[in-house]
């Protein structure tokens, strides 16, 4: 962390929004996908690269409050299966699988039965899922469905690849312990100081010092 | 596969006159000629997906199922004896054996050994897959890594030109994936018709064909059944109907095949 770039992302990842401003994000979007498809639920899963596991990072309708940060397995399940093949699914009365519905059930205390899912990407990496539980059978399905989601979907990836950044740069700044991390986290106290003109007059000093050097 | 005649580097004048085409071919490709009373039987096809419940009664059984796995960086191919971790490649087997009861069906399972490394599985057992010189291999699947593209492209032209026809369902997301967008795979896309046996030829590919792919009840693990809807079960649409053509004509080319199943499509009078 000794280029300049690093200092510059550290001081932007110190006046970065809240963890909490983009989890509002991805809420709105599955609250209006929601309600775009008439559905009981819909669902965001971001892949966590460390654990290899999806983790429900937003939620809106049933088990909303209860789910976030509730982990599955990567590749198993319908969620796991989008993600490893990239592919957009649409299931309808799954409750026919017992075994679906146990497992689901023990894990999240709710059995869709039905459910959209489709995969969150950014470029060449696929950050997660969506999901859409059990949509509205007012209307009859059809391909236009499909790239409504794929719509909401490209809203949700670039939410997830938005929250991502900003938790490693947050983490940079704030357990880093280069000049880089130091500068992030002095960018931060700047930012959320009621008064900071004191501290304002030492960077302009610090500044005048380097520039003489 | 017939054996090939001699290997065409070039052809000689002396040559010319004997490099036969060993296939019979109508004045016009009909349906009829392409698949009438074909039953899929004598045609290998593989299923490279999160396994199939070889017990499920629409599936009728499996000749093999194989797990592909990652150690150090290296594949494996071990027997599977989990069968399917998500209920998709049921799917697609019932699919494809409602199609082609007669063929004999092959499962690779590239599911379930977790997100990091799949690609490699993927790799890894398209290659297996290749090697096992399969008439039909059904792909419900894509990757959108970079990295990945090159070796799946010589895998794609090294089953091209091994007599193995890959059917690979298109990707309906705006991302670069692989590998559907390739010309030596059949790639395939779904059209909102309910018979198994329409089937369409695009004209502005890369998707190369619509297959029967919303609101169809398929076969899934538990021996149950739902109603999907995905491009991943327009595939193996495309992928029995290529086992009935090849068990009716054996030894066709996959560029043999693709033309048959243009000059057959529903919009090439192929129904008539």
């Amino acid at each position: 962390m000794t280029d300049g770039s690093s200092y510059q992302e550290a001081v932007a990842a110190g006046m970065l929004p809240s963890e909490e401003s983009h989890r509002a994000l991805l809420q709105s979007i599955v609250d209006v996908a929601r309600a775009i498809f008439g559905a009981k639920a819909s669902s965001i899963f971001l892949l966590d690269d460390a654990t290899d596991e999806l983790v429900f990072e937003a939620v809106s309708g049933e088990g909303e409050g209860d789910l976030i940060g509730m982990r599955i397995p990567s590749s198993t399940g319908i969620a796991g299966w989008v993600l490893v093949t990239g592919q957009p699914i649409v299931i309808d009365d799954l409750q026919q699988d017992p075994r679906f519905a146990r497992q689901a059930a023990e894990r999240t205390g709710y059995v869709p039965q039905g459910l959209m899912a489709v995969p969150l990407s950014n470029g060449d990496t696929i950050l997660g899922v969506l999901q859409v539980l059990d949509r509205s059978k007012d209307r009859a399905f059809s391909l236009g469905e499909i790239d409504l989601l794929i719509m909401f979907a490209n809203q949700a990836a670039i939410g997830l690849d938005l929250l991502q950044t900003a938790r490693r740069a947050r983490a940079v700044a704030e357990q880093g312990d280069g000049g880089a991390a130091v500068v992030g986290r002095i960018a931060a106290l700047l930012e959320n100081a009621e008064d900071n003109e004191a501290g304002q007059r030492l960077l302009e000093a610090l500044e005048a010092v380097l520039r003489s050097r | 596969m017939s054996e090939r005649m001699m290997p065409a580097w070039s052809l000689t004048a002396e040559a010319a006159g004997s490099i036969g085409i060993p296939a019979e071919w109508p004045d016009r490709v009909t349906r009829d000629w392409a698949i009438g009373g074909a039953t899929g039987e004598g045609v290998d096809v593989c299923i490279l997906d999160s396994g199939v419940d070889g017990d499920h009664a629409l599936v009728g059984g499996l000749k093999s199922a194989v797990v592909v796995r990652l150690d150090d960086e290296v594949t494996t191919i071990e027997p599977d004896t989990i069968g399917d971790v998500c209920g998709h490649g049921t799917a697609c087997a019932g699919i494809i054996r409602s199609l082609a009861p007669a063929c004999r069906i092959h499962s690779v399972r590239v599911l379930g050994e977790g997100n990091t490394g799949s690609a490699d599985l993927i790799l890894g057992g398209l290659r297996h897959a290749i090697e096992q010189r399969f008439g039909v291999i059904n792909l419900s699947l894509s990757t959108t890594k970079r990295k990945f593209a090159e070796l799946l492209h010589e895998l794609a032209d090294d089953a091209y030109f091994g007599g193995t026809v890959l059917v690979a369902s298109a990707h309906n997301m705006p991302v670069e994936s692989y590998p559907w967008r390739f010309s030596s795979v059949i790639s395939v896309g779904s059209h909102e018709g309910d018979d198994s046996f329409e089937w369409y030829a695009n004209p502005n590919p890369p998707v190369e064909f619509f297959a029967r792919g919303v609101d169809l009840d398929v076969a899934w693990f538990g021996g149950s059944t739902l109603r999907a809807t995905g491009n991943s079960f327009a595939a193996p649409h495309i992928a029995g109907l290529s086992a009935l053509v090849l068990s009716k004509h054996p030894g066709l080319t996959p560029f043999q095949l693709k033309s048959i199943l243009y000059l057959t499509a529903s919009n090439a009078g192929g129904s008539k």
